[in-house]
């Protein structure tokens, strides 16, 4: 197996993995979902099919058992429980140790399959469930099963395994082994198309087998089967003969198939079996499906990252050129090269925008981990926790998704061991024993708004200001807002839990979460209210790469901002253009905005001319108006980094580049608007009545 | 980068440049490019080390101005201005910055030998910012501390709230 191979199946694995993840954990609520447990059986069939076509013996040997337990399952013998749940996520977790090859060194893999096998014992129907074993009392037994449904026409069963099959790794004892585990009787092979022994070809499978199989057999079952093998197959309802001739060699065929199959020679035991079927049906029937299977695989195509990555820079790199371009064009005002300057600009557009959406991924991919570890965090503490999520399908650029990770691990861990109460205090507070935690994401404009909700205990301001005090992270007659005041807790080195946990109150993480955020170009808020819990938000950038901007001009100085977050422009009325010390808001719309001037603030020199204009910006909920000379108009912004050496400048999110080469700094329009409401916070106190009225 | 460092060498290649009426040698190695002037756009905020950045093919590089971290005053400037692409070692990892100079005379072998440590009588230069100096054909020469006046700048906090 080549490298190549082995990749494409680890890739595979994880995504099947996720999906049994999602599958085991939805049981937890829906144990009697159907539809939950065949999806489960089916992905762990899956496992096991590609692990064994890929060589992991010891996988698909490991996988085996989990799915007989789940077939039990599925056939209604063994209910859904806390403890096969638990089993199977610890078996899952095993996968990729067994993938990898890594050894077992406490045995837990042994302890688990015995576990497995435990609750196979104790089942009712276990003396049955030997069936899927293959031992010789296999065969008696699946051979009977047929006998009372003989009424139900048991349909017959033939395949064979197409040219190449072998080449990609087939073995049809496994295949056999499968069908009889499904009840396949009266097994019979077929040896009319194997050639002379001189045109024998070693690689190609001339065997053709028959079996007749219970009548409650559907074809996507068998489909299942035969997911991995290819091979040409057809079921055949109406095809009840057992006085074929094949019937009679039956128990002699299935016991030496194995030996047959690997060392396929002519034989004696000629059946007239190819007669049994038309040629046509044959071929007809299978190939419908596989074609459809194969259409659905050519449309998705998985492509490394790096090339995502190196595209999404060759793009960027595009935008700037044809926005130099489209200024050229201008300024040479020949009606041409103007025309094919504007051709490029859309096509540029549209080649961004492709770009981008390749690169956006679900929120879904994410949350699998997040339930298990919601799970897991519950069964620990103690403090049963109800965990919903919403949103899962917004999508987010994958840079982002990676990075989001450990944030919110982070925050869900903080909000089950800080957050939640225990289960006796929930029912002393006249709560609900159960916990609550809800995880949402969704789009506002051109970010991302992703909440960990949980109705646990809350924050208590004061408690948080005095811990802050205490550890001098603030003076102790500080004036903070609210939601200043619970900002602190994302200050390094802050905790306020009384003892340090194994998961949490080591005041590390909780920093390194702003951080995180920060270097995505989000922005986090808390809200919280003491007795019913706390909210925490990330508002995150859709993309990372680029996006439309409003270029603005001060005092000669050319600034973008994110067009998602303009609201609208407004002249500056002529009464404001002065600084007055209080009361300085604009009124838009009935409605008392807070404003900044961007020359004062950036410290320009000069004055500014007659005419200014007000560009109101929201983040959050809350807008701030910013004071400009000049609106350029939009452009295509590539975001660009700024360097560590600017990191400080908090103003400023990125920077990027304009047509005639210069740099534009891309100004961070959270950070302003938190500066406009400090500025509301300063301002006097009589203001703020009239402002609530207002408002 | 230390003194005792570069004396590990018998020979350092520098490049030497003017800032007013001052020479400063850079390590050649560390010289990425030489370019024409290019439109700078200040970073409010960012005080007077690194005030502006520029687009150095595509990437925005921080542009510093090192009379300023080195009390060189300023003097008039003509055609001969250029910008030096430099790759230098912030708080451990690989960072592409660009310095101001008034002219760009040559790269030049000297001897470590010939290096001398920074007086620390010398009050005209912050010893913190040099390496050491030498003596070349027109008086000293300065071997700026690339590394430490950079990274004082990236720790530093900033006097406003921007």
């Amino acid at each position: 197996m080549s490298d190549d191979m082995a990749a494409i199946f680890r890739d595979e694995l994880r995504d099947l993995l996720e999906s049994l993840e999602r599958g085991l954990l939805d049981l937890k609520s829906r144990p009697t979902d159907m539809g939950l447990v065949n999806q489960v059986f089916r992905d762990l069939h899956t496992v096991k099919g590609s692990g064994a076509m890929f060589g992991f013996t010891d996988l698909a040997a490991f996988i085996h058992e989990f799915e007989t337990v789940f077939d039990r399952v599925r056939a209604g013998v063994i209910p859904i429980g806390p403890e096969i749940l638990r089993l199977a996520l610890a078996a899952k977790d095993e996968i990729p140790g067994l993938v990898e090859g890594d050894a077992d060194p406490d045995g837990r893999r042994a302890a688990i399959l015995s576990a497995l096998q435990d609750i196979m014992a104790r089942s009712p129907a276990s003396d049955v469930a030997g069936s899927e074993e293959g031992a010789p009392a296999t065969a008696h037994a699946a051979a009977d099963v047929p006998v009372d449904q003989a009424a139900r026409h048991p349909s017959r069963l033939r395949f064979r395994l197409s040219g190449a099959a072998f080449a990609m790794g087939a073995r049809p004892e496994i295949v056999l082994d499968e069908l009889r585990g499904l009840g396949a009787a009266h097994i019979a092979v077929d040896l009319s198309d194997v050639p002379a022994l001189d045109r024998l070809d070693v690689e190609a499978c001339a065997l053709v087998w028959s079996m007749d199989m219970p009548a409650e057999i559907t074809a996507a079952q068998l489909e299942d089967v035969f997911l991995f093998v290819d091979a040409d197959w057809t079921l055949d309802a109406a095809q009840v003969d057992h006085s074929d001739a094949a019937h009679a060699d039956e128990p002699e065929a299935a016991a030496s198939l194995p030996d047959r199959a690997a060392q396929p020679a002519p034989a004696s035991v000629a059946a007239p079996a190819a007669a049994v079927l038309p040629n046509e049906a044959r071929v007809a029937a299978p190939v419908a499906p596989r074609d459809a299977r194969a259409e659905a695989a050519g449309a998705t195509v998985r492509v490394p990252a790096d090339r995502l990555d190196s595209l999404m820079d060759a793009v960027g790199e595009l935008v700037i050129l044809e926005a130099r371009l489209t200024q050229l064009a201008r300024e040479s005002r020949d009606p041409a090269l103007m025309a094919t300057a504007e051709q490029i600009t859309r096509l540029a557009a549209g080649l961004r925008d492709a770009t981008m959406t390749m690169r956006m991924v679900p929120m879904r991919s994410l949350v699998g981990r997040f339930r298990r570890l919601v799970m897991d965090l519950s069964d620990k503490l103690g403090k049963p926790v109800e965990f919903s999520v919403i949103g899962e399908d917004t999508e987010l650029d994958k840079t982002v998704i990676e990075k989001l990770a450990d944030p919110l691990v982070h925050i869900l861990r903080n909000a089950i061991d800080h957050g939640m109460e225990t289960e006796d205090e929930r029912a002393t507070s006249g709560k609900a024993r159960g916990g609550l935690i809800e995880l949402s994401a969704e789009h506002a404009g051109a970010e991302v708004l992703i909440r960990v909700r949980d109705d646990g205990r809350g924050m208590d301001p004061a408690r948080i200001r005095a811990k802050a005090v205490a550890q001098g992270l603030i003076s102790a007659d500080a004036v903070l807002t609210e939601s200043q005041v619970y900002a602190l807790v994302f200050e390094p080195g802050f905790s306020t839990a009384e003892t340090v946990t194994e998961l949490s109150g080591r005041g590390v993480g909780m920093d390194v979460v702003r951080r995180t955020i920060e270097s995505l170009r989000g922005s986090l808020e808390i809200d919280s209210k003491l007795g019913h819990g706390t909210t925490v938000t990330l508002r995150l950038p859709l993309t990372l790469a680029i996006i439309e901007g409003l270029l603005i001009e001060v005092a000669g100085e050319r600034y973008t901002l994110p067009m998602p977050s303009v609201q609208e422009i407004v002249e500056l009325p002529p009464e404001k253009a002065q600084p007055k010390r209080t009361g300085d808001f604009l009124d838009i719309r009935g409605r008392f905005v807070p404003f900044l001037r961007l020359r004062a603030l950036f410290d320009c020199a000069g004055e500014p001319g007659a005419e200014q204009n007000v560009v109101i910006v929201m983040s959050g909920e809350n807008r701030v108006g910013l004071v400009v000379d000049r609106i350029v108009g939009t452009n295509q912004t590539v975001i660009k980094q700024m360097s560590k050496l600017h990191s400080a400048v908090r103003a400023v999110s990125g920077a990027t580049i304009l047509g005639d080469g210069s740099v534009a700094l891309i100004l961070d329009v959270a950070h302003l608007v938190g500066m406009g409401r400090t500025q509301v916070d300063l301002q006097s106190a009589p203001q703020s009545a009239a402002r609530e009225l207002a408002a | 980068m230390k003194l005792s460092d570069i004396r590990l060498h018998r020979n350092l290649t520098v490049v030497t440049l003017s800032l007013g009426t001052q020479t400063l040698a850079i390590p050649a190695e560390l010289l990425r490019e030489i370019l024409d002037p290019l439109p700078v756009t200040r970073v409010p905020g960012a005080g007077h080390y690194v005030p502006s950045v520029v687009n150095v093919r595509g990437s925005v590089v921080p542009l510093a101005d090192l009379k300023q971290a080195l009390s060189i005053p300023h003097e008039g400037q003509d055609d001969r201005r250029r910008i030096l692409v430099l790759e230098v070692t912030l708080a451990g990892e690989a960072a592409v910055v660009a310095i101001s100079a008034d002219a760009v005379h040559e790269v030049t072998t000297i001897e470590t030998q010939t290096i001398e440590p920074v007086p620390a009588s010398a009050q005209a230069w912050p010893p913190d910012y040099l390496t050491g100096l030498y003596r070349g054909a027109q008086g000293f020469v300065l071997l700026p501390n690339l590394e430490a006046i950079f990274s004082n700048l990236a720790n530093r906090p900033m006097a406003n709230q921007l």
